[in-house]
């Protein structure tokens, strides 16, 4: 996973830079060094080598930490290679077909991508590719083997601080997944402005991110993450997940993470 | 306010809900077998998409009527603003899937057969001819990110064919009050995944051979005689 950069400044594309008028070679020039060719010598160039150097951006299907039959009987190895092998490596195809005619986008980090695409309410077409890529990263990484069950140490300590208690945060989650509708997922996030865990409801590809919160666990309620396995029964699949599949390993690592970006608590120093 | 009436008189209480005057709903059948539409659409997602997906819709509207219902007679505001995203979510269900079963045909009963009459010649008028409508409908309808509905319509004010997409349950006058639904295709996945998985263009490719024109037709002419 990434580190979530509050501000980045190996990403050109500031949204100065989008509002702005200046060509985008020049953007590129620093960063990868192409010629500006005119009509003729690109031309020549195409027919005598083949190999002009071309600019694309490239995302790769990741795996999940796991084999694709690993939560079974939770989640089927049908429905992993369907939902892994093909929705999510469609998306990545899908984007980089789209940054391959883009070149403006070239450079940015996933979550740039992301942020940069959703451009405050009025997401680029890239967005719904870029999120739903990070989104299933994401959500492969949240589940494991042998999940479920509580967490432990401090994200226990953190969820019983924000909602009085592991039940009552299961009850709350649970609750958010069922009364979602249409397609979207549902998130365990830390809030960075008021400094503590929330369940945030999102649609389609929309991911906390895109509001600079950091997010802990998440749920994909489209229906092709439970369909095969499911059909209709979302209750059954929300269920299932908090209590088989959910990683607090996943969630623990994300949490000391996020620490290093938010101050939870003052630090004790002793008086005198 | 009659009916406000009525109910304040304690005799009337012990009624059961329909007296009331709020009308429940239920599901309505559909006029051919599930295994009917094969191999266009499976029985199996007929049969789910029909008895447990629009059923589900039809219970949880009039929950949430039950519940608006109740919110209005106490006066209660902010419930009522609180249940209308449950009443246009459920309900929407309700009256969009109601118009899918009858624009679904199977092939013996003339589902797939162009439209003549009328409706065809505005299409033709319009888009061109039915290859370039269903097209344009697959290419909205595949475009269409997450879920909702990709209709073909007509302004009643206007007497003008229109294709809109509608995002979730939200039903065609959503995207205009003066228009009416001719044709529905359902696009949640729920509506293809156990046949076509993640390729809806091969399902909205399928589906046009069991589409009930003559439905289509009989709405456009109430509309546009």
């Amino acid at each position: 996973m990434n580190l979530l950069s509050c501000s980045s400044n190996h990403c050109p594309l500031s949204s100065k830079v989008l509002a702005s008028t200046s060509p985008p070679s020049k953007i590129l020039k620093s960063s990868v060094r192409v010629r500006n060719l005119g009509w003729g010598e690109r031309r020549d160039n195409m027919r005598n080598n083949r190999r002009v150097s071309k600019v694309v951006a490239y995302y790769g299907l990741k795996s999940p930490p796991y084999r694709l039959d690993a939560l079974e009987p939770y989640m089927s190895q049908r429905t992993l290679e369907v939902h892994w092998g093909a929705h999510h490596r469609g998306y990545v195809e899908a984007l980089n077909k789209q940054l391959a005619k883009n070149d403006i986008l070239y450079g940015c980090t996933m979550d740039e991508l992301i942020r940069v695409t959703y451009n405050n309410g009025n997401p680029l077409p890239e967005f719904n590719n870029a999120a739903q890529v990070w989104n299933h990263d994401f959500f492969w990484e949240s589940m494991q083997p042998g999940g479920g069950e509580m967490p432990t140490l401090g994200i226990l300590q953190q969820i019983e601080k924000d909602f009085a208690s592991f039940a009552n945060f299961k009850e709350k989650f649970i609750e958010a997944a069922l009364t979602s509708f249409g397609s979207g997922w549902v998130w365990l996030v830390l809030k960075r402005e008021k400094k503590c865990l929330a369940i945030v409801k999102t649609s389609n590809a929309v991911n906390p991110l895109v509001w600079n919160d950091i997010p802990i666990i998440s749920l994909d309620l489209w229906e092709h993450a439970y369909y095969l396995d499911y059909k209709n029964d979302r209750a059954k699949y929300v269920n299932t997940f908090m209590n088989h599949l959910v990683s607090w390993n996943a969630a623990a690592a994300r949490m000391a993470r996020a620490q290093a970006f938010v101050n939870l608590g003052e630090p004790k120093i002793p008086v005198a | 306010m009659a009916l406000r009436t009525l109910v304040t008189r304690k005799t009337l209480r012990t009624l059961p809900l329909g007296f009331r005057g709020l009308q429940t709903f239920s599901l309505p059948d559909l006029p051919y077998d599930y295994g009917a539409l094969e191999p266009a659409i499976s029985g199996d997602i007929m049969q789910i998409h029909h008895q447990k997906h629009h059923q589900a819709y039809i219970t949880n509207y009039n929950k949430a009527l039950e519940q608006l219902d109740g919110a209005i007679a106490k006066g209660d505001a902010s419930t009522v603003v609180k249940l209308q995203s449950a009443i246009k979510f459920n309900g929407g269900g309700h009256v969009n899937h109601s118009i899918f079963w009858k624009n679904l045909a199977p092939i013996r009963e003339g589902g797939g057969e162009p439209p003549k009459g009328s409706l065809g010649w505005a299409i033709d008028n319009h888009f061109g001819s039915i290859d370039a409508l269903i097209q344009k409908m697959n290419a909205e309808g595949a475009a269409l990110q997450g879920s909702g509905w990709v209709w073909l319509g007509v302004d009643k004010e206007l007497k003008r064919l229109v294709v809109e997409t509608t995002a979730n349950q939200d039903p065609l006058v959503t995207k205009g009050p003066s228009l009416v639904p001719l044709l529905g295709i359902d696009v949640w996945e729920h509506a293809y995944y156990l046949q076509y998985k993640n390729v809806r263009p091969d399902y909205l490719k399928n589906i046009w051979k069991v589409i009930n024109w003559k439905y289509a037709s009989e709405v456009f002419e109430k509309e546009c005689p």
